[in-house]
């Protein structure tokens, strides 16, 4: 097939608008979902974990979390009478494997499941200097897997210390919220495999959401409140001794 | 004297500059995704691209839909509240075809162990037991069925 200059220069806005729709990338996965509806956090409730390790699982299998590296863990504390600012904290394998019997005797013993807290302002979302870490329109905080160039401020900067450099990708990693299921109606894969419901997803913006009256009837922390960093990750039966 | 005597050396210097600007305009609008700024400094299509990750734990209404049998015992039990993937794992490959994708077969033993092995640091009003003494290493499915663990149910039939 041959082509005369006129009919190339006919062509040349077709193409160019071809391009443009490359460009635009992939159209929306989930259509029944508006991101301007919701308002994601999670509620934990210390006093009903029993530290099976059932979430750090879950979570690796669902999100393929490389071994020896967790978006989630859960640690043991252990609290001598009255000295709070000193806990005997351990995480054996971050809790995967549940946890052996407790070595010290007496005083108080308790776990805490960890993960991103999706602060609504986050410091890790600001150091970023590329973009490549946000926080969606529902409170989410995600990594661009491919903007992220592996720079690791945000791991530094992240007061909580979820996040790691995943070694196959050389990529930031941390808890997505399971941002693929709660977009599709369903729960994270922690709170799915949670036999005791210590983790509930909470959806802060839907007046439904069972999590308004527990937020009001109960006394409920976020970690590190004096950093202002907007935790929505809120504890039920938080030990001062939790750092 | 008409005109500025330099004028065409300062036009030549205004075409280079506007010939640069519009290299720059045009090799931004080809490095930059389209979808940059949509809803804030980050590409808009990165969310899209997290959503459609694939999900690998089915979630509880996709077992409802078929094993009504095992739902109606367990809520009467004392893990109604307990979703089936927390012992059986993750499911969304079973559910996609039930046929050939089989769940794993569970060893009690591990699995109940998980949660009911006493550990100071549980909730002191979760049952929990230490194994050797409580069962002398029998499976727990030999008096508990998991699906209503009381004795009084019936154990394993």
């Amino acid at each position: 097939m041959k082509f005369s200059r006129r009919q190339i220069l006919i062509l040349l806005p077709a193409a160019a608008a071809a391009w443009d729709a490359v460009l635009a990338g992939t159209p929306e996965t989930a259509p029944n979902y508006a991101m301007t509806e919701h308002w994601w956090g999670m509620l934990v409730d210390v006093s009903k974990c029993i530290g099976c390790g059932n979430c750090v699982r879950a979570c690796a299998t669902e999100n393929e979390v490389p071994e020896g590296y967790f978006r989630t863990w859960v640690e043991r504390y252990h609290v001598d009478d009255y000295n709070l600012a000193e806990p005997i904290v351990d995480s054996p394998d971050g809790g995967k494997q549940g946890f052996p019997p407790a070595l010290q005797a007496g005083g108080k013993n308790f776990f805490v499941p960890k993960m991103c807290n999706h602060c609504a302002e986050s410091p890790c979302t600001q150091v970023c200097p590329v973009g490549a870490t946000f926080i969606t329109p529902d409170g989410v905080v995600l990594i661009d897997k491919k903007y992220c160039i592996g720079c690791r401020y945000c791991i530094q900067a992240c007061p909580y210390g979820c996040r790691f450099l995943n070694p196959h990708t050389e990529t930031a990693e941390k808890c997505s919220l399971c941002y693929h299921r709660i977009t599709k109606g369903l729960t994270t894969a922690c709170c799915e495999a949670c036999p005791t419901g210590a983790r509930q997803l909470a959806d802060l913006k839907n007046p439904k959401d069972p999590i308004h009256e527990f937020l009001r009837t109960h006394t409920v922390q976020v970690l590190k409140p004096h950093m202002a960093t907007g935790a929505k990750l809120f504890y039920n039966d938080l030990d001062g001794s939790v750092r | 004297m008409s005109r500025f005597k330099d004028a065409e050396h300062l036009l030549r210097l205004l075409l280079v500059f506007l010939a640069g600007m519009v290299v720059f305009v045009v090799v931004r609008r080809i490095l930059v995704p389209r979808s940059f700024g949509e809803y804030g400094h980050y590409r808009g299509n990165a969310i899209s691209e997290i959503a459609s990750q694939p999900v690998v734990f089915a979630g509880h209404s996709s077992c409802e839909t078929c094993h009504t049998d095992v739902v109606a015992v367990k809520a009467r039990g004392a893990h109604a509240r307990v979703n089936c993937e927390a012992c059986h794992g993750a499911q969304a490959k079973h559910t996609e075809d039930p046929g050939t994708v089989q769940p794993p077969k569970l060893d009690t033993a591990v699995l109940c162990s998980r949660c009911h092995a006493s550990n100071a640091a549980k909730p002191a009003h979760f049952p929990q037991v230490a194994a050797e003494e409580h069962s002398s290493g029998l499976p727990c499915d030999t008096c508990h069925q998991p699906h209503n663990p009381r004795i009084a149910s019936g154990g394993k039939q």
